[in-house]
């Protein structure tokens, strides 16, 4: 579990993060919402450790990232995975070499254990024989996925995707939202999804953070936010027609159950 | 930025670079790969623009010391002293500033603006010693072995005058080669090397690392890192030269 207490940003006069409490359970897709500029990435960055917010506590199981020692802090970035926004791939390195990478890096295994771990985990996100192209040979689906077997090589506790499916068309971006709540379930994983993708927002959210101008302003479920009275989460999410009509129609849906 | 904060961002960035790697097995590899990409396919223009210079040298040397006073040796022993003592090392490295040097502000800068870099730092690795510490070092041991051929091929460059026109026998040149050899001038020209390809790797890996933006400012910290990188080799020169020979 990953908590959050009273964390605050401040950018030279300017607080981006304001007393952010919250907390991300495992096993769970959890994820960040809000506006371009309302403070997601500066969170993400925050609970990752790239930044220092000034205030507050960010406590992986009860370790506090902000009191770590250099060596603590590396421990830890051990059992974090992370999937970037673009993939991050290495360019110079092959699919496969990109997937064993935190292996070759940190796992005491033998060459062969540690190929056959990475060819599991490419096996895992159905990646077949792709091993030897270089990332600029595959698509951007492909990346993501690449980016998804890289990240849980190691096994990772922690689970952290900036907008995954930045990029993909709708039908990749469902196989890859998919991919990350299985992964999360199977393995048990606290997973932070950093998204503007409304669908995934309806279709993945078991735990839904809202930031609103850097304040913690709604947190909840999917099913909870159709049924939400918070205005600027209702601004935000059923902003165009569709979901103001998906919106409508699931909750006559409930009155009629009701 | 104060030129004053880019000196104390170099030195807090060398600290993190210059420390134990994380995985020693993964930056020997990076060092082999390393010198093949930057040293080895340095060579070929290494090898022609040697040739050429030192040809060129032996021409004008040849044109401008026409004094019957002056031994006909006079020529093979100027063309040698000025590629041991600067051709090979300074002038070469400068020109390694420009094809080596942008290509690991470049590729660095590129790592940084597709966070990649992040990523490394993400997982736990030092990326900065895991990045610019194989470069400098693959840079540091594979150079050396650059103006050795560049002495030797500029030689060569000269001798090929002494052949093929008639400004200079090829005993006189051959002869003048040996005249007065002072077996140091290699090794003044190899330390120099040294400390030109650690400020080469070094800057240039500052200027990538430091990178913020997108292609533009990559591209910019690639023309920067050149500049700064031929900048200080020369100062370098100047010390070195004042230490080592006077």
């Amino acid at each position: 579990m990953i908590e959050l207490k009273s964390v605050s940003k401040t950018f030279d006069d300017k607080e981006v993060l304001k007393s952010i409490s919250t907390s991300f359970l495992p096993g769970q897709t959890n994820l960040v919402i809000g506006q371009s500029g309302s403070g997601k990435t500066v969170l993400m960055k925050c609970i990752i450790g790239l930044m220092t917010p000034e205030k507050g506590e960010i406590n992986y199981d009860g370790r506090n990232l902000l009191t770590m020692n250099r060596q603590e802090t590396k421990m830890l970035r051990r059992e974090i995975g992370m999937l970037f926004q673009n993939s991050a791939l290495f360019d110079s390195l092959t699919v496969l070499e990109n997937v064993m990478f935190p292996l070759n890096m940190f796992a005491n295994m033998r060459y062969k254990e540690r190929v056959e771990r990475a060819l599991s985990c490419l096996e895992r996100v159905n990646l077949h024989n792709i091993g030897h192209l270089s990332p600029a040979e595959i698509s951007g689906g492909m990346k993501k996925r690449v980016a998804i077997a890289r990240a849980i090589t190691l096994k990772p506790k922690y689970l952290f995707c900036d907008e995954p499916n930045s990029g993909l068309d709708p039908k990749t971006s469902i196989v890859i939202d998919q991919l990350i709540k299985e992964i999360t379930q199977e393995y048990n994983i606290t997973t932070i999804i950093n998204t503007h993708d409304m669908n995934s927002v309806m279709e993945n959210g078991d735990n839904i953070v809202f930031i609103h101008e850097g304040k913690l302003e709604w947190n909840g479920s999917k099913d909870e936010i159709i049924t939400s009275s918070n205005k600027k989460l209702n601004d935000f999410i059923f902003a165009s027609n569709l979901f103001k009509k998906v919106k409508n129609i699931e909750i006559g849906l409930m009155e009629d159950e009701g | 930025m104060s030129a004053l904060n880019k000196v104390g961002e170099y030195t807090l960035l060398m600290q993190k670079v210059l420390t134990r790697p994380d995985r020693f097995r993964e930056t020997c590899k990076q060092i082999v790969r390393e010198m093949n990409n930057l040293g080895v396919s340095s060579i070929i223009i290494v090898l022609i623009i040697s040739f050429f210079i030192g040809a060129v040298i032996t021409i004008q040397i040849r044109l401008r010391v026409d004094n019957p006073m002056l031994p006909k040796y006079t020529t093979g022993l100027v063309t040698r002293d000025i590629l041991l003592l600067e051709f090979s090392s300074t002038i070469m490295c400068l020109l390694l500033a420009g094809k080596v040097g942008s290509n690991i502000a470049s590729e660095i800068g590129t790592m940084r603006i597709t966070e990649q870099i992040d990523a490394l730092d993400i997982m736990g690795v030092n990326s900065a010693n895991f990045l610019i510490l194989p470069k400098i070092v693959g840079l540091v041991l594979f150079s050396p072995i650059l103006v050795i051929f560049s002495m030797i091929i500029g030689i060569v460059g000269g001798y090929m005058v002494s052949i093929f026109t008639d400004l200079i026998t090829t005993d006189n040149y051959l002869y003048g080669l040996q005249t007065f050899f002072v077996p140091f001038y290699i090794k003044y020209s190899l330390i120099k090397t040294l400390v030109y390809s650690f400020l080469i790797a070094s800057i240039a890996g500052y200027y990538g690392y430091y990178v913020k933006g997108g292609s533009l400012e990559v591209g910019k910290a690639s023309t920067d890192s050149v500049v700064m990188s031929s900048i200080t080799i020369l100062i370098a020169d100047l010390v070195l030269t004042q230490l080592l020979l006077t």
